[in-house]
């Protein structure tokens, strides 16, 4: 047990358990430690069985928009088809670090997790779809998944049940738009990771036009853990609309930045100052993403939340992928708003209208700020086409952006507002 | 009031696309799937490819795996290596065409064999990344092995500022750390080793912070 755990309350660790035992990346390890337990648990259930187990869970989704992973099982349609299961390893929202831990350091337990889901979900081949900047964490998935086959963990008939399932790790190339799931799924294919219009949903057509179901790493990873202790007594871990346990990676200006396994409905700030030390001596915090750079920002006065989907939504942000960024009181917002709207400009894949053009526009906007040419009318114009691109595209990677920035613009309009004033002021005597 | 300046870079001819005004010659027969007859590939290549296509029940699926096993050995995305993949995957090059030139990772231009990836990402920028890009990018110079790019967040904020240096993960760097990272680098050895991601311990919070003293061979000969 780290001094984490203790720290937080002493949340029970699950996904961090042994995170630091030597060799855990290793089967040997990993089953001394109570490895694939679960799978032979679940395996003597029936799918029907694990199914249940894992709504009673309340699971919610990991990656970011924290959908009931049961819930999600059970919209696959039933029968003797050909059913895909894809695991978003992806990770690229800025902040987000925590499945990188994951994959390197205990892949076994991922790999498990894939084979539970897979068996309750009736899908007979799988896909890990990781990004192509993972190179160690590939390797350590591709090292794994030999060792899993050759133990009979994953291919035909695993340990008896019945159930086959082909797993292949899939090297993406980089493209955050891969990691949204229907641009997941067309990457996948191999072609552009363009986005899909969505109905009809993957859980009806997704990959190669059948049923499919994609969950991210961390979902997929805690699923061992639910079998083993039951989904109701996971239940019991959080808060009722959050349970369990939930990785965050904490990083930006924070002394000690990390992954933390904290108990979902502890303060933020408890994650902020008690594990990760908060900002350096004398610095205050200015405001913090609470859910990677697609979230809205929130403030110091907002640190005592509860950190939970639901508290976090009620004060206007998300928990989206745990990725928690703090800004300290040091930086100006509008380099915090530029680095976040250039992010997604070049990351936008240019399907759709309002987030090509949206994303472009706000950098451009922003530029004339600093360069002394905007007056304050283009910060109603700014925040007005934050507005137009939300709800308006394919996907929400433009709302990832609109979302962030128009929170910016909303707490921060009186440095906005000084900040056009200045650089005009630096304009007129010719010093910009 | 000042027109808004051009955003993206344009070329001179106006559009951001190069070569869009060059004329179509009219005469030439659009692009086949590559005769296998005429069009050599490495036994390599051919052998990676083909065991990528088998993981898919699709074919096309093989893409991203074959383009990149493809640039593994051609350094780049170069029409002659477009041209292989399409023979083996029996697709016409301009399809892997359009999905090269999609991918951050999938160069469509030749470029160094080293790869510096400096992340210049929200969480690094905030610890200093834009200083260390520039250190790195003006202290490789010309160098035309070396291939420094900024890059968006690669998910090792922990580390930050950090660097993939060939696809290793390095951080969080000093720029005083510029010079050795690129000597080691040039000298073809391991690049800063004590820096790399794969030798941190993780979960004890401790270990997370600048001055946690790290005990790289301890932990990987199994003691805790």
């Amino acid at each position: 047990m780290t001094a984490a755990a203790a720290a937080a309350g002493a949340a029970p660790l699950l996904l961090f358990a042994d995170i630091d035992e030597p060799g855990l990346c290793t089967r040997a390890v990993y089953e001394a430690r109570g490895g694939y337990e679960s799978l032979r648990k679940a395996m003597a259930m029936t799918p029907e069985e694990v199914l249940a187990q894992l709504e009673s869970s309340g699971l919610r989704g990991r990656g970011g928009a924290g959908f009931a992973m049961g819930k999600k099982v059970s919209f696959l349609p039933k029968g003797a088809m050909d059913k895909y299961l894809v695991c978003n390893a992806d990770e690229s929202e800025p902040g987000t670090f925590k499945d990188r831990e994951l994959m390197q350091k205990t892949p076994h337990m991922l790999i498990e997790g894939i084979v539970i889901a897979s068996y309750a979900a009736g899908a007979n081949r799988a896909f890990i779809y990781i990004r192509g900047e993972y190179v160690l964490q590939a390797d350590a998935l591709d090292a794994a998944l030999a060792e899993a086959r050759e133990a009979g963990f994953v291919g035909e008939d695993v340990l008896g049940s019945g159930h086959s399932l082909s797993l292949v790790v899939h090297r993406g190339a980089g493209a955050y738009i891969c990691g949204e799931e229907t641009g997941l799924l067309d990457s996948l294919e191999g072609k552009r990771g363009n986005p899909r219009l969505k109905p009809p949903f993957p859980a009806n057509q997704g990959l190669y036009q059948g049923p499919t179901l994609i969950n991210n790493v961390e979902t997929l990873s805690t699923v061992p853990a639910i079998i083993r202790m039951g989904g109701e007594q996971y239940a019991k871990l959080g808060v009722e609309t959050s349970t369990g346990t939930k990785l965050v990676s904490v990083s930006g200006h924070v002394q000690r930045p990390g992954n933390y396994e904290i108990e979902l409905g502890i303060p933020s700030r408890e994650i902020i100052y008690g594990l990760a030390g908060g900002p350096a001596e004398g610095r205050g915090v200015k405001c913090w993403f609470p859910g990677g750079s697609s979230s809205p920002v929130l403030k110091a006065e907002d640190l005592d939340i509860p950190y939970d989907f639901n508290s976090l939504a009620a004060a206007g942000s998300m928990l989206g992928s745990g990725a928690i960024i703090v800004v300290d009181d040091s930086t100006p917002i509008l380099d915090v708003a530029m680095k976040t709207a250039k992010f997604y400009r070049h990351e936008s894949c240019g399907k759709c209208t309002p987030c090509r053009e949206g994303t472009n526009w706000t950098v451009t906007m922003l530029e004339r700020i600093d360069a002394g040419e905007a007056t304050p009318m283009d910060l109603e114009i700014m925040a007005s086409v934050q507005e137009h691109i939300i709800g308006n595209c394919l996907c929400v990677l433009g709302d990832a952006m609109a979302m962030p920035i128009g929170s910016m613009i909303a707490k921060f309009k009186d440095e906005f507002e000084a900040h056009i004033e200045q650089a005009r002021a630096r304009r007129a005597l010719g010093e910009i | 009031m000042t027109p808004p300046q051009p955003a993206v870079p344009r070329f001179a001819h106006g559009s951001r696309v190069p070569g869009w005004d060059r004329a179509v010659d009219l005469e030439k027969d659009p692009a086949t799937i590559p005769d296998p007859e005429t069009t050599e590939v490495p036994d390599e290549l051919r052998t990676e490819i083909e065991a990528h296509m088998a993981n898919y029940p699709e074919r096309r699926s093989a893409a991203l795996p074959a383009l990149a096993a493809a640039q593994r050995l051609h350094g780049w995305c170069s029409p002659e290596a477009i041209e292989q993949v399409a023979c083996v995957m029996r697709v016409t090059p301009a399809y892997l065409e359009s999905v090269a030139s999609f991918y951050d990772m999938l160069e469509t231009s030749p470029v160094g064999r080293h790869s510096v990836y400096v992340c210049t990402n929200i969480s690094c920028s905030l610890c200093g990344a834009d200083e260390l890009h520039a250190a790195i990018r003006d202290a490789a110079g010309e160098d035309p092995d070396v291939n420094v790019r900024a890059f968006e967040c690669l998910g090792a904020c922990d580390i930050a500022p950090m660097a993939s240096v060939d696809g290793v993960y390095v951080g969080p760097l000093d720029v005083s750390d510029v010079p050795q990272l690129l000597e080691d680098l040039r000298a073809e050895r391991p690049v800063l080793p004590e820096k790399q991601l794969a030798r941190r311990l993780v979960a004890d919070p401790r270990a997370n912070s600048r001055e946690f003293p790290r005990h790289p061979a301890q932990h990987e000969q199994g003691a805790s």
